[in-house]
């Protein structure tokens, strides 16, 4: 599209914006990488790019939940209590193993999930008020379970967190398998067309007799257990339980990778390359803020700039 | 003029309550009547037993009474809800009555009071603020940082900072058509960055000294109650002045009623947008900086929940949450049961500061659900009926 709009000699602006809202993300992540490359010490390390691919591994798992709500025009606000959530039920269930820990928080995602999907499909509350109930609800009872930092100690956990397997880290193996999962999920099954028919336009959705109720339930099923796996994960990785922080701010770290990396918050469209690449370039800015000593605080206005801008060029896309 | 304002001046007359849609403007309205005619003043001679059941399936014969009913309990289910409670308890807390307690919930509440104004204005309009919390946090620090230079600057500073911000989110959201929540949320993380910046990543506390004139406009008092009760009552006035009796006002509801019947009947719907940001962002600096005086300094960790209790208090106060329907004092109503309710929480003692988010998390969720069921019964009947 971008040589439509250079052919014609003169700016293409809506081109230009869809070609930037679809494939912006990975000149970002690019001019990201080429900058670092150049003006950051020790950033081709295999170390490195070894501690940076499991950092972003959480962010990713709870983006493609969020993907998932998204593309069905919704939004889940509450991921990052779920992730909480998971952290305090993992600590109060490894004494019966890490199996059942991971059971328990998944569970956990679950109930979350089910409590967002009732309210959204079958009630009609607005997405964004039934999740942020439970984003502020969820933490309560997260530290309600576990009211502050506790170690977490199990062999399995720490290898899950810690080790490889074919010298790629177990939560980015994780990651790796549910971004094809998700992907073949949205691509191939019939659920992934009914969940975009959806997102697209509900009422004629309805209208083809599309069993929306049950397929707004599982997309948020799906967002909580997905967060909940994520915060699994994380904990493995701490080797500590922290209801009080985990998560915060998943939410928009969750959104801003998805948004940009081309989906719409219009629904209708899902782009799990997109997403994979956006959560990449969140932790990259990230990851390159810190390394140049600048504070966390300025990270949270950088993110703040992206979403804005991100969001701005779909905008043009949606108008037309 | 609005439908809620039809419903709540015309409660007497049935007829005219009936096609609360939230369609605004005059000329919408009179086009809106037709199902309004026959059955609204017939509705005194259905029996009551018809109400619940036949409400979707007779045509043209709905009870006009199971609606009123339906739209008091949207409209003023709060402050019934805010009655027995402070009834429940003083009756089971002796401590509760106490004046110098009911003093303690009238000065928490109004800082978040004024920041719910603010968004009882944006959720009108249709939109939804999730940015207070921070920009709360945001103008307590800096009015405390200004307080040094005298509390004109103190006040000056929080608001021209907050006003800002309010007016990027409305810039964004009505000139470039962004969706709120995405601008809002965006605004909530620059704001709470912008916060720790200037603290020092939280490690720099501002304090506010004890007896500067600042310091008076959270500490002081006037006839026994503290000023910040007085700012929020002055504030609510003007507030419910300017939603109910102004051009601005209306221009608010019809925005949040129909943003094309607004535009097309010549309302300024960006201008209106803008403005409503601009109002929620001063109004939630405003109440930090007066939170900051109250406190003596500024505190960074302020804030965090605080756009869901203010949405909370505002639904709870009877503000459809799809725009266009609304009114204040409501969400005052809404404020106070959040208070009075956490304050019993406190009484109890056992329970913690999770427990309060649990319970207010659990009480939106039950407010929205009845809100919606309500929202729903009264579109069902307008359907059938015209």
């Amino acid at each position: 599209m971008a040589e439509v709009a250079l052919r014609r000699g003169s700016l293409d602006r809506p081109a230009l914006y869809a070609w930037l809202q679809a494939y912006g993300v990975y000149v970002g992540v690019a001019a990201l990488l080429l900058f670092n490359i150049v003006f950051t010490d020790h950033f081709l390390s295999t170390e490195n790019f070894r501690t940076q691919a499991v950092q972003v591994a959480p962010i990713l798992i709870v983006a493609l939940g969020m993907a998932l709500a998204i593309g069905s025009e919704g939004i889940d606000l509450s991921v990052g209590s779920v992730m909480a959530l998971s952290t305090s039920l993992v600590a109060l269930y490894l004494g019966y193993g890490p199996w059942i820990a991971l059971l328990a928080a998944v569970l956990g995602g679950v109930a979350v999930g089910m409590v967002n999907g009732s309210l959204i499909a079958l009630v009609g509350v607005q997405p964004i008020v039934a999740t942020l109930a439970l984003m502020v609800g969820g933490r309560g009872l997260a530290l309600v379970l576990v009211p502050q930092l506790e170690d977490v100690r199990d062999p399995g956990m720490r290898a899950l967190g810690s080790e490889d397997l074919l010298g790629v880290p177990y939560p980015v193996v994780i990651a790796l398998v549910l971004v094809l999962l998700v992907a073949f999920t949205v691509r191939r099954t019939t659920f992934g067309r009914q969940l975009l028919a959806i997102g697209d336009s509900r009422p004629a959705a309805r209208l083809a007799g599309l069993p929306v109720r049950r397929v707004l339930l599982c997309v948020y099923v799906a967002s909580g257990v997905l967060a909940a796996v994520a915060g699994f994960l994380a904990t493995a990785r701490l080797q500590a339980s922290d209801p009080t922080s985990l998560g915060t701010l998943m939410e928009l770290s969750a959104i801003t990778a998805v948004v940009v990396g081309g989906t719409p918050l219009s629904g209708g469209r899902v782009r799990i390359g997109g997403t994979v690449a956006g959560a990449v370039l969140i932790q990259l800015l990230t990851a390159t803020l810190i390394k140049h000593d600048l504070p966390p605080s300025w990270t949270q206005i950088a993110q703040a700039v992206v979403i804005v801008l991100a969001v701005y060029a779909a905008r043009e896309r949606g108008k037309r | 003029m609005s439908a809620a304002n039809t419903r709540q001046q015309g409660a007497g007359r049935p007829g005219t309550g009936s096609h609360g849609d939230g369609a605004p403007g005059k000329g919408v309205l009179g086009k809106g009547t037709p199902g309004g005619g026959p059955h609204g003043p017939g509705g005194e001679g259905v029996p009551p037993a018809k109400h619940l059941s036949s409400d979707h399936t007779v045509p043209g014969g709905p009870s006009a009474r199971a609606e009123r009913l339906s739209a008091f309990a949207q409209q003023h289910g709060a402050l019934v809800a805010l009655a027995l409670t402070l009834l429940i308890a003083s009756l089971s807390f002796e401590s509760f009555a106490h004046p110098g307690n009911l003093e303690n919930i009238a000065v928490s509440s109004a800082f978040l009071a004024i920041v719910a104004l603010g968004m009882t204005f944006v959720i009108v309009s249709g939109g939804i603020d999730l940015s207070v919390g921070s920009v709360f946090a945001l103008g307590g620090v800096l009015a405390a940082w200004g307080s040094r230079h005298g509390p004109l600057v103190a006040l000056l500073l929080a608001l021209g900072v907050c006003g800002a911000i309010g007016l990027v989110n409305g810039l964004l959201i009505a000139r470039a058509r962004l969706a709120p929540f995405i601008v809002t949320l965006a605004a909530m993380l620059g704001a709470r960055g912008l916060l720790l910046n200037i603290t020092d990543e939280g490690n720099d506390t501002f304090l506010v000294a004890k007896d500067s004139l600042f310091a008076d406009l959270g500490r002081g008092k006037l006839l026994g109650i503290g000023v910040p009760v007085w700012i929020m009552l002055a504030l609510f006035l003007l507030g419910g002045l300017l939603l109910r009796r102004t051009r601005f006002g209306q221009n608010v509801y019809a925005v949040g009623g129909n943003e094309d019947a607004a535009s097309l009947m010549g309302t300024s719907v960006s201008r209106t947008k803008v403005s409503v940001y601009v109002i929620s962002g001063l109004l939630a600096g405003l109440a930090g900086a007066l939170n900051a005086a109250y406190l003596a300094s500024g505190v960074t960790i302020l804030g965090q929940g605080m756009e869901l209790e203010a949405i909370s208090a505002v639904v709870i106060g009877g503000t459809l949450l799809t725009g266009g329907l609304g009114f204040v004092s409501g969400s005052l109503v809404g404020v106070l049961l959040l208070k009075v309710i956490q304050n019993v929480i406190n009484q109890i003692g056992s329970l913690d500061s999770a427990y309060q988010q649990v319970v207010s998390g659990a009480f939106l969720v039950v407010v929205v659900v009845v809100q919606t069921w309500l929202g729903r019964r009264r579109k069902a009947r307008l359907t059938s009926s015209g």
